[in-house]
């Protein structure tokens, strides 16, 4: 729908590109401070450079999140749990195993939390594997809400895990990230090493859905039966993007672990869950970019809001909350396939009006019917 | 693998029935397939065919009887393993992924010829590339075939409807099929457009794929089948070449009862 | 349909054999912990309450899917909004003797949270569905109207709790009856009558009333429906009206055995959904019994186990084994998104 293959792979090599720059550039702002100011003071306060941290570990979420509802066409409603089981298996296995001399020697040394990073990952994408085989059976609604039970389920186990988790308070003290004597810390070492990750998983995600998996995956999202007919394992397919999903989750919730030092049960809850999916559903669904915008959108509405919503009316807290709820519903309404879909088709548009355009072509482009 | 099969039939069709909550679409019908021809069902709108199509690529089980390809048993296989023994089809009501460009939708196709995964595609790794870049070529090859070379890179919904039907096509035989199921690939066409389509499907039986054809344009079918099966509310009421089966009272009485209602 | 378990008879047969673990276990833990009759049937007691408005909200969930597919997160906050105008509207200083002031605050409370679900069906998915949205899209709609309502209630509420009165003595502690040792609270009996007299309204509404059958009609086929003449659009107005309307009233009864707050929406919306799955989201009667029996199982549950934390755990353990092993729903429920192969 969005454009030409050739065309498409530009875009993409583009976009990264000017991504990336992006990245980089807020990064030295806050390295250098040119002029003695740093990235809040240059977004009058709203925008900290926390929050691209935030923005950037939920990137990486969501790009899973949308790899599943926009290309395998499969709703999660419960993605926050496998979040939460990276924070968690990084939180538990990085404070208790050195705490009480699990592996003496290996659980001690500057790669035992990227060592559990991996693991968690694999843990993850084990349960999910084992879950999502049966319950990927499902379809839309009935999918969505085990996938929200799911995610009820895993919230519950986090809050009342007892000692192992630390129930309401959580678990605090965990160490940060480090190769050899370099620690990803202060906060602006810890911005690029979240979003390399982030880039990186941007990059497997376009990767992955211009290959013939991603294919084969786009074609289960158009047509079930006609993809199965050209030999497209639909059930298989369906359960290796929720475990890659899944995966991706975790190593995001890993991320957090190690930039909060301190895991409670808050961002794993069914509201996170719900956010994740309409940061993916606003961003775009069938965009891997969708992704990073419909982050980066949530998080300067509510910043915005927040802000804005105190200075008008005095007050704090949830209310911002009022502001994005109408959006979202907006956005639903008027632009269904996210803002992602809006700008490839003002690209598109652009292209038609300057440089492609071919005599002839212009006049009548016959709409096929809509296949049923 | 069943192999050599005596009487050198590639699809044999036995009592073959289908159900749909006691309404009985298929009942009881048998037919063989004889590789290398072009064989085709007819009848009016509703006698089952395209139910047929369903049974035989497993993308709907059966009630009863048997369908045996190269000589195997296959219903109750799920459909992407129907396709992986070489058992491609199109559809009547176009499936044509929407989503992605005229391209891709081949390189689905050849979804069965490579076998790179999500690893390897994820982190672009030579073997997946070397692959990607066969299919490619496989796909464009496919595509000039059916003629839609030029239009490659267009997205596969902006089509005009003839041409999404010859990309099914090429989707189709993108897989590398041994039988090639054909489900009403003239419907919407135009006059020149079928008579492309004739030529087309002659081209692909010559080149070694059996063809099974469900259509109800009468001419288009006696022009190009070999042999034809009719089916009437689900039941086959005649078998043979078209002279045979255009001389048969039962088809012609058939045919004539359903065009009268359709005129009503 | 022959899945991950083999044929069905394995399936009933591991079925019958969990549910004999199940009571075993139950048994054999209250046994331990030396509950008698008297514990299960005050659990039981206390599980009905709740659980019948899990099947009230349950009631919402199917009147809606049923007409228009949508699965409305919304649900839940009809309930909140019941109990909070309720509280505000009694809260009121006008001149009216209690028992009337309650009775116009019910009334007024009745008829705004409707008027909210109406607004709401033709503000947001009346439009969606005429621009031909796909039904996720709907779902995050509901969910958008959700986080706003939510937001909007902080706003004018905060987030203190509300009081509503309980009904028979207006005043914050109920009247407590004690029948055989146990507790029952006078507002428990109110709970029980209202979801008695809605039900017999909704019955009446359905099986007599011109509109109520082609309500009917058009959650069993919508296209022939429509070609009979009635109005899907109209139709789907009606199910977001009922379904809030139904919610108010459970919000407000409820609401006096509580302590109504503005969260409050979420966790009725959650088990109410598990009510309607278990009727397979078609049955209303069947959602009702769903949201009785998940009251009671969860609150045998908790006390059996004395794991209050993991309460609403069951409730989502009950969601997931129902959809992976019955998706249609285990009270007389339809066949809906299951996987037909």
């Amino acid at each position: 729908m969005v454009g030409e293959e050739g065309w498409s792979r530009y875009a993409n090599i583009m976009g990264l590109g000017v991504f990336i720059a992006i990245i980089v550039v807020f990064g030295l702002i806050e390295t250098i401070e040119p002029f003695g100011l740093r990235f809040r003071d240059l977004t009058g306060g709203m925008i900290t450079f926390d929050t691209l941290i935030r923005i950037g570990i939920l990137t990486i979420v969501v790009v899973g999140l949308n790899l599943l509802m926009g290309y395998a066409g499969q709703i999660s409603l419960g993605q926050a749990g496998y979040y939460g089981i990276g924070a968690y298996v990084s939180a538990i296995l990085c404070t208790m195993a050195p705490r009480h001399h699990l592996l003496p020697g290996i659980s001690d040394t500057w790669w035992w939390p990227w060592l559990v990073i991996v693991v968690a990952m694999l843990v993850t994408g084990g349960f999910a594997y084992l879950i999502g085989k049966p319950i990927l059976r499902l379809r839309g609604m009935y999918l969505a809400m085990a996938t929200l039970g799911l995610g009820v389920v895993m919230y519950t186990v986090f809050r009342e895990g007892g000692g192992l988790t630390g129930g309401h308070d959580g678990i605090s003290g965990i160490p940060r990230l480090s190769i050899g004597n370099f620690t990803f810390w202060p906060i602006e070492r810890y911005y690029w090493l979240v979003w390399a990750v982030a880039i990186a998983v941007i990059i497997i995600g376009l990767n992955v859905i211009n290959s013939r998996v991603g294919r084969g995956l786009r074609a289960i999202e158009s047509s079930e039966v006609a993809a199965s007919t050209m030999g497209v394992d639909t059930a298989n397919y369906k359960v290796q993007i929720f475990v890659l999903s899944a995966m991706m989750a975790s190593l995001a919730g890993s991320l957090y672990a190690h930039f909060q030092a301190l895991v409670a049960p808050g961002p794993f809850g069914f509201v996170p869950s719900v956010e994740l999916v309409c940061m993916a559903a606003v961003g775009g669904m069938a965009s891997v970019w969708g992704a990073a915008l419909g982050v980066t959108f949530f998080f300067l509405v509510k910043e915005v809001l927040r802000a804005r919503m105190h200075q008008l009316l005095g007050v704090g807290g949830e209310y911002e909350l009022i502001g994005y709820g109408i959006i979202l519903i907006l956005v639903m309404i008027f632009m269904p396939q996210g803002l992602s879909f809006g700008g490839a088709k003002a690209l598109e548009w652009l292209r038609n009006l300057k440089v492609f355009r071919r005599a002839g072509d212009k006049e009548t482009e016959p709409r096929a019917e809509q296949a049923v | 693998m069943g192999g050599e099969v005596a009487g050198n039939a590639i699809l044999e069709i036995g009592d073959l029935k289908k159900e749909f909550g006691g309404l009985i679409a298929v009942d009881d019908v048998s037919f063989d397939v004889q590789r290398g021809e072009i064989f085709s069902i007819i009848g009016p709108n509703g006698a089952g065919k395209t139910t047929i199509f369903n049974l035989i690529s497993g993308v709907l089980p059966t009630t009863d009887g048997e369908i045996k390809f190269e000589g195997d048993v296959i219903n109750g296989l799920k459909p992407h393993v129907v396709a992986g023994l070489g058992l491609s089809r199109t559809f009547q009501n176009l499936q044509v992924f929407n989503n992605m460009t005229v391209l891709e939708n081949v390189m689905v196709g050849r979804h069965l010829q490579s076998s790179y995964g999500m690893m390897s595609a994820g982190l672009r790794l030579p073997g997946g590339r070397r692959e990607e870049k066969e299919i490619i070529d496989r796909s464009m090859e496919q595509l000039a075939y059916v003629g839609l070379d030029s239009m490659a890179d267009v997205g596969a919904s902006s089509l005009p409807f003839g041409q999404q039907r010859l990309l099914e096509i090429a989707r189709a035989m993108a897989t590398e099929p041994k039988l090639l199921m054909l489900d009403e690939p003239g419907a919407g066409l135009n006059r020149p457009e079928k008579e492309d389509l004739d030529a087309l499907v002659r081209r692909i039986r010559d080149s070694g794929v059996t063809v099974l054809l469900v259509e109800h344009d009468m001419a288009f079918v006696m022009g190009i089948a070999e042999r034809i099966i009719v089916l009437d509310y689900g039941e086959k009421i005649a078998e043979g070449t078209p002279e045979e089966i255009q001389s048969d009272p039962e088809v012609i009485a058939a045919y004539l009862g359903h065009e009268e209602i359709r005129v009503i | 349909m022959q899945g991950f378990l083999g044929n069905r008879s394995v399936k009933r047969g591991l079925t019958v054999a969990a549910m004999v673990v199940l009571v075993a276990l139950v048994l054999f833990l209250a046994y331990q912990k030396n509950f008698g009759p008297k514990a299960f049937a005050q659990w039981t007691i206390d599980g009905i309450r709740g659980g019948s408005i899990y099947g009230l909200v349950g009631l919402g969930f199917v009147v809606i899917f049923s007409v228009t597919g949508v699965i409305n997160f919304a649900q839940g906050e009809f309930v909140m909004l019941g109990a909070m105008f309720c509280a505000t509207f009694y809260a009121l200083d006008v001149p009216l003797p209690p028992p009337l002031k309650l009775v116009v605050a019910i009334i007024l409370t009745v008829i705004i949270v409707t008027l909210v679900g109406v607004i709401f069906e033709r503000a947001t998915i009346s439009p969606a569905r005429a621009r031909g949205a796909h039904i996720v899209t709907l779902i995050i709609i509901t969910i958008g109207f959700t986080i706003t309502v939510r937001a909007i209630a902080l706003l004018l509420w905060g987030s203190r709790a509300k009081i509503v009165p309980a009904f028979t003595n207006l005043q914050q502690t109920d009247v407590i009856f004690r029948p055989l040792g146990l507790t029952l609270s006078a507002q428990s009996l109110w709970i029980w009558g209202t979801v008695a007299v809605v039900l017999a309204a909704l019955y009446y509404f359905f099986e007599r009333t011109m509109m109520g059958k082609a309500f009917r009609a058009c959650a069993i086929n919508p296209r022939a429906a429509e070609l009979m003449g009635i109005n899907p659009s109209r139709m789907s107005l009606l199910s977001f009206a009922l379904a809030a309307a139904v919610g108010a009233v459970g919000g407000i009864v409820f609401g006096a055995a509580t302590r109504p707050q503005y969260d409050m929406g979420l966790v009725f919306g959650l088990k109410g959904f598990v009510a309607a799955i278990m009727a397979g989201m078609v049955n209303p009667l069947g959602a009702v019994l769903g949201g009785l029996i998940l009251g009671v199982a969860e609150n045998v549950g908790a006390g059996v186990t004395g794991l209050y934390g993991y309460r609403d755990l069951i409730a989502f353990v009950i969601l997931i084994l129902i959809l992976l092993f019955r998706p249609q729903g285990i009270i007389g429920g339809g066949e809906r998104g299951v996987e037909q192969t």
